[in-house]
């Protein structure tokens, strides 16, 4: 009788994104751009957000880029060029997420530290993005009205891992008969003390809050988290 | 691993590439180690993990054809939520995931101590050499 070996490796089965995704992050923090993931299940409204959001930058000045992943189609990212910023389409052909490798790859060619602000918009999708660390240092759950509040309930594993959510068609809400105070309890209940915003792509509404957020963990990311070595001159 | 996902299904699950990359680490370890046939592979999956446990199961056989691990067994450790309750002062278990607060005292915590496992544990090896020997040994 032959004794089994056992081998204690104790390692995590997706050590290889965590560690690109680690030095993809440090990269972008020394670059001085605050990356942002988006995720939310299919159209929760994460592409009419992001466009608004490209447009204010723009508007204002505030470099900023974005690469959106989809299963099939580049038909977010030609909406997003809309915005004026720069933008690239990965497409996944089929993979229900992004993984870092896939975004590392995306960014070739681009100068990261002429950029202020990067948005990653994933699939749409409620569970497999979960544990997929992008190299964000914002990961942002979008919620749509027409979607019932209790959809951080149903995925409390993806609200749980978020820094901050926002509930999206907010001008919908009275045709939805959408229960916002439910909405915000559900969210609470899953990821206690979440920052949540209300936001519109139609009216606007939220837009100038979201952009003051944005600005916000933009300015503590160069004041914290950045040595003062690493920082760009 | 991703040209496997999309071949298999037109849509596919996370669970897909999370057994990949089981097998793919399982592989390492067992070269590592200077060969051998895999008996057992154990992971830990936290309750937050988003990993369907049948989807995960579905997804190792499909790819661990033809590798070290075609005959391994998987064994899965749950590993329920566990949140640092500050009114308590203490660690407490969770019974679900869809309230994050301590079931004593009803205190919220965002302070996750553990759920989010996806971690191979360990691996079971027979070695295949000394099987050969053996029944060398037997046929003289």
């Amino acid at each position: 009788m032959i004794e089994p070996r056992i081998l204690e490796v104790r390692t995590k089965i997706l050590k290889k994104n965590d560690e690109l995704a680690r030095e993809m992050r440090e990269r972008f923090v020394r670059a001085g751009v605050l990356v942002v993931n988006m995720v939310s299940s299919p159209g929760t409204g994460k592409t009419a957000f992001l466009k608004e959001t490209l447009s204010r930058l723009v508007a204002r000045g505030e470099p900023c880029a974005a690469v959106v992943g989809d299963l099939e189609t580049d038909n977010d990212a030609r909406r997003l060029a809309e915005s004026g910023a720069p933008v690239r389409q990965i497409m996944t052909h089929g993979l229900c997420h992004l993984e870092a490798d896939m975004v590392e790859k995306h960014l070739e060619g681009w100068n990261l530290a002429a950029f202020r602000y990067l948005f990653i918009e994933n699939v749409g999708n409620l569970v497999c993005p979960t544990s997929w660390d992008l190299g964000e240092s914002v990961r942002l759950a979008l919620l749509s009205v027409t979607e019932g509040e209790d959809k951080p309930l149903k995925y409390p594993g993806l609200f749980n891992t978020a820094d901050v959510a926002a509930i999206s068609k907010i001008d919908l809400a009275e045709a939805c008969d959408f229960d916002r105070a439910k909405a915000l309890a559900n969210i609470e209940a899953v990821r206690p003390g979440m920052r949540v915003f209300e936001a519109s792509s139609k009216t606007l509404a939220g837009l100038d809050e979201w952009l003051a957020y944005l600005a916000e963990r933009r300015r503590a990311l160069a004041g914290d988290a950045v040595p003062a070595r690493g920082r760009p001159p | 691993m991703k040209s496997v996902c999309r071949r298999v299904w037109g849509f596919i699950v996370h669970e897909l590439s999370i057994a990949s990359r089981v097998v793919e680490l399982v592989g390492e370890q067992v070269c590592a180690a200077g060969g051998g046939r895999v008996a057992a592979v154990t992971l830990k999956i936290g309750a937050l993990s988003c990993v369907h446990e049948d989807a995960l199961r579905f997804s190792f056989n499909l790819v661990r054809e033809g590798t070290p691990l075609a005959d391994a067994e998987l064994r899965i450790v749950t590993v329920p939520v566990v949140i640092w309750c500050a009114a308590c002062s203490r660690e407490v278990r969770l019974p679900g995931i869809q309230k994050f607060a301590c079931p004593e005292c009803g205190t919220p915590s965002g302070d996750i101590r553990a759920g989010r496992e996806l971690d191979l544990e360990s691996i079971e090896l027979v070695d295949e050499a000394p099987a050969v020997e053996a029944a060398k040994g037997r046929m003289i």
